[in-house]
């Protein structure tokens, strides 16, 4: 009967365990917190309360805990009211249709019409047993399977792995349920070797000591704890000090139920492999930590965590894993081996091979069209070549060869700036062979740094190697910045022609798709410039990159006109105009030097096509200069600078230089937080305010018909004054100084404002008046544009 | 009392092949073709499609051109021996069997950590892929562990479980050699290298500097080409043969350096459409014979 409402009597706690084939450790964190939240969802949705809810995970199980839950849900009682007695029939239908109950169980009351709604509580068991399904056949794993015979049909349950056993209980009751064709009982297993048989639980109380007791410890941050503090501990016996790696304690505890770290030594000899690569092939292939010396240094030593408490104290898994590590560092020492059997400049050639992108050639030519870059960045005097200033890598060892020498000539600055143009070149040229070494086909994760080491194993300089080990650099906020010229000028253009190159091939980031991650590209090239203060026009930029890109284009899409095409570029490069008009034919061109004449009229209309193709690429360019101007802005925005201030400057336009665009950010951004700034904003505001009011679209020449007034006279005088030294300053720019110029307008600008009419009768005193409010408006310009500052 | 197991490479496969037939397997003999992996085997690929149950083991001689070393690598070889169990419906008790085999061939669990670590398993030419782990003892990889879910494009109903032993780790591993020439192959004297180091030499040689390249992208369009036939001529099985040769020929211009980056996937790609269209004809040809014995199956 409904009305009976079952012994509110007391809670009970719950314990719920998944039993599972080995579960993957990288999903067992998702998967702790995915049953807490569907079983919170479940409780919430079937009205069961309860107390706290504990989740574990070992490789072969789920477990959750929730404390204190009823035996039952309460029973509920709802009156709803429903028409008057006599209302019209329609009414009374409509009411008996939404309460679900036949006329003859409402309740009259004073004439008026009741429905009296009981649900009666339901056992916290039987939710349960409801609950468990549906969270199983819910579960939202990245990836899953089917199993056993029900998998011949396509309705078969889903789970990580097959799903072999479910423990729920409810104080000391079995919650009875079937959940992906498995049974609940009171039994689970211990661990799969120390305790194979069967495990009787006695419900959420004994459940995480009873697994103790049968070698698995069903806590995985206890796991975890054991497993730093053991292999810290197996370390410092050595003598040695564990190379720490919360990621490899989070895994090995996500492998192992009973978890025992044992230090294992391998043969020294493979220390001359680099110390990256051990580490990596330790970590990565076989899960191991990997420790250093006194000294710091890589030590021949690894600690493995077995899953068992051996009979031997361990002694054979040590062995099989130094096996194992063994023979992957015999691996790594054979590709290390290999590779330096060649030069890069060998491994380069191979390049050729490797497609970049379909419509842009192969690595090759990207090589190719960044060792030009890298050159140009220099020659044009973007690139310095002193040490740049800055934080993050410096160079290396310093060269045999280097100005430091006494016994080396010390060269003139044009042979500075040609050494460094062709070390930059010979660096950037090598800086993507490794990408074929077997090194690098193994461990893709250590491009870069393996290309450095073949550097200079192989003896080429050290500027050299070190811009190969550093030129992805910096990746990412927060990553080192090279300094070191050359590596400055390899990195800067790997990233723009990466940038320009695939923006021109239609790739640009749209919304969240930025498959080649060009944003990160561009903000990697953007702090190379900022930190490294290089003077650049992103005009020019723009401008080589154009030509650059559309002659490898042009190049891949008419490979037998290769030669005609080149005329054409090498013509741009040689900074000779070229008057291409399509209607005009024969084309002649000279060839410089020689003065001898090329006729080209049979591939008139590939040389109509390249032309055309490289006009539109130099339009597109100026939306790639665009696109890192607003790279710039979420850059400066992130950093804390106002977006108004950089929107101010911005607004101004034609300013292709982004390190002198910034300078000027910064100094407004320092001028505005002064009194001075915020009253000349103000009087700024006024001005522009009236100007818009009178609808002012310039005027006549601003002489004076008439005598003007003392606040008028000053403010003339100072604007005399100031906009020639804010001009020279702007141009030496010196911005502060730009702002001080400015500043002095502000005193006369207000008192122009207390003391003078600009609306006044007389037709000629107000053009001229406005005319003077426009040529202030004009002088603050020359720094900002002042309307797009807030406040 | 459990007598020591003998530890030769021969009696290693003895052993497992008493204990799988134990289990009711079919101990087949190899696939009389060469292939990359035992996965290639009819007994594996296409028996893996369909209602039927199907339990069997066999050894299966895998060539990988690109993995010889001439002979000078202790561990790697271009020809070694793969162990195949698969068993369809997957039991519950996979697991306990596979590690009481290991058992068998003298692997105790108590002194050597057996680990299931993730690996899902996935090949693209066969259009097939599976959850499981790649089985760990101390560290080494020596058995993958499959509960195929797709095979030629196909859903498996039911899921077969694909066990798939490297016999000679697990053999190097049992016998404490660190070098694979060094294995006890018959208990009395004969060594793996006295089998195979000639071989390994010879065919390392052969695959990687003198294999006529022109000869091969002949196979290559010959084996493609009668694929087709076969297939026009509804016979699934000679055309999975010839997918199969394809993919070896296409392994062994690999090997020679003649297949460029750009070229690979297109290679690939005309060996999986051979390969799913064998399957989608053995699935059309046994249909009927299917439909009689599991009424209501569908594919």
């Amino acid at each position: 009967m409904g009305g009976e409402v079952p012994g509110v009597g007391g809670v009970s706690d719950f314990l719920l365990e998944l039993r599972t084939e080995e579960i993957p450790a990288r999903m067992q964190a998702g998967a702790r917190r995915d049953l807490e939240k569907a079983f919170r969802e479940q409780m919430a949705a079937t009205g069961v309360s309860h107390g706290a809810v504990t989740v574990w995970s070992t490789p072969r199980r789920l477990a959750l805990i929730a404390r204190g839950l009823p035996e039952a849900t309460e029973a509920q009682r709802e009156e709803i009211k429903g028409p008057k007695v006599g209302a019209p029939p329609q009414a009374l239908e409509g009411f008996l249709r939404k309460v679900g109950q036949p006329q003859e169980k409402l309740e009259d009351r004073g004439g008026t019409y009741f429905a009296i709604i009981e649900r009666p509580g339901r056992a916290t068991r039987e939710v349960l047993a409801w609950a468990i399904a549906a969270i199983v056949r819910t579960f939202p794993w990245p990836k899953a399977m089917r199993w056993g015979a029900a998998s011949i049909s396509t309705e078969s349950p889903r789970w990580v792995r097959p799903l072999s056993g479910i423990v729920a209980i409810l104080g000391e009751e079995l919650v009875e349920c079937t959940a992906a064709g498995v049974s609940s009982g009171y039994a689970t297993l211990g661990h799969r070797f120390h305790a194979p048989g069967p495990i009787t639980i006695g419900g959420a109380n004994d459940y995480q000591e009873k697994l103790r007791a049968c070698h698995v410890i069903v806590d995985h941050a206890e796991r975890e704890a054991l497993i730093r503090d053991k292999a810290h501990a197996a370390a410092a016996q050595a003598g040695l000090s564990l190379v720490e790696d919360e990621g490899l304690v989070i895994e090995n505890a996500g492998l192992t139920e009973w978890p025992v770290p044992l230090l294992g030594r391998f043969d020294a000899a493979f220390l001359e492999v680099p110390s990256e690569v051990i580490q990596l092939t330790a970590r990565t292939n076989q899960k191991y930590f990997v420790c250093n010396d006194g000294e710091g240094k890589l030590a021949n030593a690894f600690v493995c965590t077995a899953n068992i408490e051996a009979a031997d104290g361990g002694e054979g898994v040590v062995d099989g894993n130094r096996k194992v590590l063994a023979a992957r560092l015999s691996d790594a020492r054979f590709f290390w081996e290999q590779d330096r059997k060649k030069t890069l400049e060998d491994h380069a050639k191979r390049l050729e091979n490797i497609v970049f992108h379909e419509k842009l050639g192969t690595v090759a030519d990207k090589v190719d069209r960044v060792a030009n870059l890298a050159r140009w960045l220099v020659e044009e005097g973007i690139i310095k070549p002193s040490p740049l200033q800055g934080r993050g890598l410096g160079e290396g060892q310093p060269s045999a060869a280097s100005a430091d020498n006494p016994l080396s000539p010390t060269l003139s600055p044009e042979g500075e700036r040609e050494k460094l143009a062709a070390l930059a070149e010979q660096a950037a040229r090598l800086c993507k062979a490794d990408l074929v070494t077997e090194m690098v086909g193994e461990f893709p994760e250590l491009q870069g740094l393996m290309g450095g080491y073949y550097a200079r194993a192989e003896g080429l300089p050290d500027e050299v190697a070190d811009a190969i080990r550093d030129h992805y650099k910096p990746v990412g906020q927060g990553d080192e910045v090279p300094t070191a010229p050359v590596t400055v000028a390899v990195s800067l253009a790997d990233k723009l022609d990466t940038l320009f190159a695939l923006m021109l091939a239609g790739e640009a980031p749209t919304g969240s798709r930025d498959p080649f991650a060009l944003r990160r590209q561009a903000i990697g090239a953007l702090t190379l410039m900022v930190d490294g203060s290089l003077r650049v026009s992103l005009g020019d930029i723009c401008a080589h990159l154009a030509a650059a890109v559309s002659r490898v284009v042009m190049i891949t899409k008419y490979p037998k006109l290769r030669h005609e095409v080149e005329i054409y570029f090498d013509a741009l490069d040689s900074h000779r105009p070229i008057q291409l008009d399509e209607r005009e034919a024969p084309f002649r061109l000279q060839e410089s030097g020689s003065g001898k004449e090329h006729f080209l009229n049979p591939v008139a209309g590939t040389l109509t096509e390249a032309y055309k193709f490289h006009h539109q690429n130099l339009e597109t360019t100026s939306q790639i200069a665009a696109f890192l101007a607003d790279r710039l802005k979420v850059q400066q925005r992130e950093a804390g600078v106002r977006h108004d201030l950089i929107d101010a400057v911005f607004a101004l336009g034609g300013e292709d230089d982004l390190v002198r665009l910034l300078a000027r950010v910064h100094a407004l951004q320092a001028f505005v937080g002064t009194r001075d700034g915020a009253n000349l904003l103000a009087g700024y505001k006024r001005a522009a305010n009236i100007l818009k009011k009178e609808n002012y679209a310039g005027g006549a020449e601003n002489l004076l018909s008439y005598t003007p007034e003392p606040a008028e006279r000053a403010l003339i005088e100072a604007l005399d004054a100031a906009e020639p030294r804010a001009r020279d300053s702007v141009a030496a720019e010196d911005f502060a100084a730009a702002m001080s110029a400015l500043a002095s307008l502000r005193s006369p600008i207000d008192a122009f404002f207390d003391a003078v009419t600009v609306n006044d009768s007389d037709p000629a005193k107000r053009a001229a008046r406005l005319a003077l409010l426009d040529r202030f408006r004009t002088a603050v310009h020359q720094v900002a544009d002042f309307s797009k500052i807030e406040g | 009392m459990i007598s020591a197991p003998k530890t030769s490479f021969q009696d290693m496969i003895l052993t497992l092949h008493a204990f799988w037939a134990a289990q009711g397997c079919l101990i087949l003999q190899p696939y009389d073709m060469r292939m990359g992996a035992g996965t290639f085997h009819t007994a594996t690929t296409l028996r893996a499609l369909g209602p039927e149950p199907w339990n069997a083991a066999f050894v299966q001689p895998c060539r990988r051109p690109t993995d010889g070393r001439y002979g000078e690598n202790p561990n790697r070889l271009q020809h070694y021996y793969q162990y195949q169990v698969i068993l369809k419906p997957s039991p519950p008790n996979l697991q306990e069997l596979y590690l009481a085999s290991l058992a068998a061939i003298g692997i105790d669990p108590l002194l050597h950590d057996i680990r299931f670590v993730e690996d899902d398993w996935e090949s693209p030419t066969l259009g097939a892929w599976g959850l499981g782990w790649e089985v760990w003892c101390d560290g080494m990889e020596v058995t993958q562990f499959t509960y195929f879910q797709q095979m030629g494009g196909f859903d498996c109903k039911p899921v077969a479980g694909e066990l798939t032993y490297g016999l000679e780790r697990l053999a190097m591993y049992i016998q404490g050699v660190d070098s694979v020439y060094d294995l006890d192959f018959n208990g009395h004297g004969t060594t793996y290298g006295d089998v195979f180091l000639e071989n390994e030499k010879q065919m390392s040689k052969w695959n990687f500097e003198v294999a006529d390249t022109e000869s091969l992208f002949d196979l290559f369009r010959k084996a493609v080409a009668e694929c087709e036939n076969c297939l026009s001529a509804g016979l699934p099985i000679p055309a999975y043969e010839q997918a199969i040769e394809a993919s070896h020929v296409f392994n062994l211009l690999q090997a020679r350096g003649v297949i460029s980056v750009q070229e690979r996937a297109s290679y690939m790609g005309r060996v999986r459409d051979l390969a799913r269209g064998s399957c989608e004809a053995h699935m059309a040809r046994e249909a009927p014979k299917w439909a009689e014995k599991f009424p209501g199956w569908v594919a």
